[in-house]
């Protein structure tokens, strides 16, 4: 058992979730709330990652953090350090690619709440904010819930993507999945049982969890 | 108090349609009718702050809320109105009376409960604060949604067919609770509505709305018994409007209709040779009863052929097809007396048309060019 890789994981999760958890509610609600030309182009963009091959988005990630690109270049004059190959790389990878797990799940949930709501609300003299808090908040959150689990799992699952930018470096990118695949290529199938084992308990308390907050969202949601 | 009037007037050439102009004095109950599409919910809503006219002005209470040329233009949460919504719009996950809390903006927070329990035992949900909407019946909803707009303290109320979501029996019931409260508050109610009878109980005036339009306002008696055209008329479902011509003015005038000359009781003031539409209520329609002779019928008899006759409970109503012009006479008589004079398809019957009842409109053909009125 790899208990650095594991720890690793779940800092990667962790960083990613906190950092795309606000990122999904503001563009989320956005998307949910908004009509306007190009609307459907942002959501294909958001919605990308789903079908990309991770290979493909990996290598297109692994290209534009290079450090004569500009993105790369940005990072290395303000760090002095390369974003390939780094704790950072695979955090702004695991950013990008779990877009769709934080946002989608978010917009569905703001999509279910009335605009009348709002309105009454508005009528009712409450500000935007005082709205948001008040009466949105409290009907979508279990879609924001739906969205932090997600994301969290997910990005303690891939593979590809945080391979392709990050490589297998211990204790700095080599996560869970990679050193699984690891211990597989070593012939350590208890190793990699055990860890597979594990991961497969989480993931399938963490889709427990979502789909019993689903069908509460539904009982205590809109009529 | 004429500080707590409502007043406005909107137009709008581009979007949704809008050219209205009312006013609705303290504790006056005004109904927007008009057929679906025609823009009343508009107007509520831009009265609220939901929707923004092309230009307008909107005063109430001393205060403008909306005023297009000063670039005027209030937020809903600084205008102070109390909104009902079609479908209520209560917060699924507040109970009742966290529904109503959440509308005040000042005191304490027992304060604050104490007057959402009294708002609430206002429109009789003693004991029923304590629940989420979704255990509500749809007539305990609609109460707690009318206590909600009540509870921010409004200088206007406004209502968007707010019974057109319950059951015949609850509508009825709730029409006579919002009878009885609005005798205890002093400020202008707005009712949204497309139903006529509702509007002509309820209201102290209607004003008639079509395609974005006020047509005209009036009292329900005076705009059944005199709407402003022939548009107005269909709009409030009259039907008895036919074409003539002024014969001769003054106090008692007559008018030609077809080869019948009619009585009207004046003033009539447009000039002889005038091509009129002219209307007539039901109510001043007077079936002769059959070989005996009737009071008043020699007023301006009529006589014609039962078209058709549909029992509608204790009432009739009869469609007569005059002999005279073809034109199809619409009244209403007591079932017993349609029996007692045979009133069935086929058979001959005579009526009086009343001279006061008589109300001659301009025969601009849709009713355009006519002033919107407002009393």
């Amino acid at each position: 058992m790899d208990w650095t890789a594991f720890r690793l994981s779940l800092e990667l999760a962790t960083w990613t979730t906190l950092i795309l958890l606000p990122v999904g509610v503001v563009v989320g609600r956005w998307l949910a709330y908004n009509r306007f030309r190009g609307r459907g182009f942002i959501e294909a963009a958001v919605a990308l990652p789903l079908v990309l091959p991770p290979t493909v988005l990996g290598y297109y990630l692994l290209v534009s953090f290079s450090s004569d690109m500009p993105l790369g270049g940005l990072w290395f004059a303000a760090t002095g350090q390369g974003l390939n190959f780094s704790f950072a790389g695979i955090v702004l990878a695991s950013i990008i690619f779990n877009l769709p797990f934080a946002i989608q799940p978010v917009q569905r949930a703001f999509e279910t709440v009335p605009i009348h709501l709002r309105e009454a609300a508005w009528c009712s003299g409450l500000s935007g904010w005082r709205t948001f808090l008040k009466v949105e908040l409290p009907l979508v959150w279990p879609g924001m819930i739906s969205a932090f689990v997600l994301t969290f799992v997910h990005t303690i699952g891939e593979f590809g993507v945080v391979l392709m930018v990050g490589g297998a470096i211990e204790g700095e990118t080599k996560t869970v999945a990679i050193a699984i695949y690891d211990r597989v290529q070593a012939f350590d199938d208890e190793a990699a049982g055990a860890m597979s084992l594990l991961l497969l308990v989480a993931s399938f308390i963490a889709i427990g969890l979502v789909y019993g907050l689903a069908g509460k969202g539904r009982a205590v949601g809109v009529r | 108090m004429s500080g707590s009037r409502l007043e406005v007037t909107l137009r709008s050439r581009r979007g949704i349609p809008l050219d209205a102009r009312f006013t609705v004095g303290p504790g006056e109950l005004l109904a927007l009718v008009g057929p679906s599409g025609s823009g009343k919910t508009t107007v509520l809503r831009t009265i609220a702050g939901l929707h923004r006219p092309q230009e307008g002005v909107i005063r109430c209470n001393g205060e403008t809320w909306l005023e297009t040329a000063a670039r005027v233009d209030l937020r809903p949460q600084q205008r102070r109105v109390g909104l009902v919504f079609q479908d209520y719009a209560l917060f699924p996950h507040l109970t009742a009376e966290e529904n109503l809390t959440l509308a005040m903006d000042a005191g304490s927070r027992a304060h604050r409960l104490r007057r959402a329990r009294e708002l609430l035992s206002r429109v009789r949900l003693d004991g029923l604060g304590g629940r989420l909407p979704r255990d509500l019946s749809g007539g305990q909803q609609q109460r707690v949604a009318v206590a909600r707009a009540l509870a921010r303290d409004p200088r206007a109320l406004l209502l968007d067919e707010p019974f057109s979501a319950v059951d015949m029996m609850t509508r009825e019931r709730l029409q006579r609770e919002l009878a009885v409260l609005r005798q205890t508050i002093d400020i202008p109610v707005v009712l949204v509505t497309h139903d006529l009878q509702e509007a002509a109980a309820l209201a102290d005036r209607i004003c008639v709305l079509n395609e974005g339009v006020s047509l005209q306002s009036g009292t329900p008696e005076a705009l059944f018994r005199e709407p402003a055209s022939p548009r107005v008329a269909r709009l409030l479902g009259r039907q008895n409007v036919f074409s003539g011509t002024v014969v001769s003015n003054g106090d008692l005038g007559t008018l030609q209709w077809g080869e019948l000359t009619l009585e009207v009781a004046g003033p009539v003031t447009l000039p002889p040779g005038t091509r009129v539409q002219w209307y007539i209520p039901d109510s001043d329609i007077v079936l002769h009863r059959r070989g005996r002779p009737s009071l008043g019928e020699r007023e301006n008899p009529v006589s014609g052929r039962v078209e058709e006759a549909v029992v509608m409970g204790a009432q009739t109503s009869v469609t007569l097809r005059c002999h005279h012009s073809g034109d199809s006479l619409r009244l209403s008589v007591s079932t017993h007396a349609a029996r007692r004079n045979q009133l069935e398809p086929g058979a001959d019957a005579s009526v009086s048309l009343l001279s006061k009842g008589i109300h001659l409109m301009a025969a601009s053909g849709g009713g355009s060019g006519v002033v919107p009125g407002d009393a």
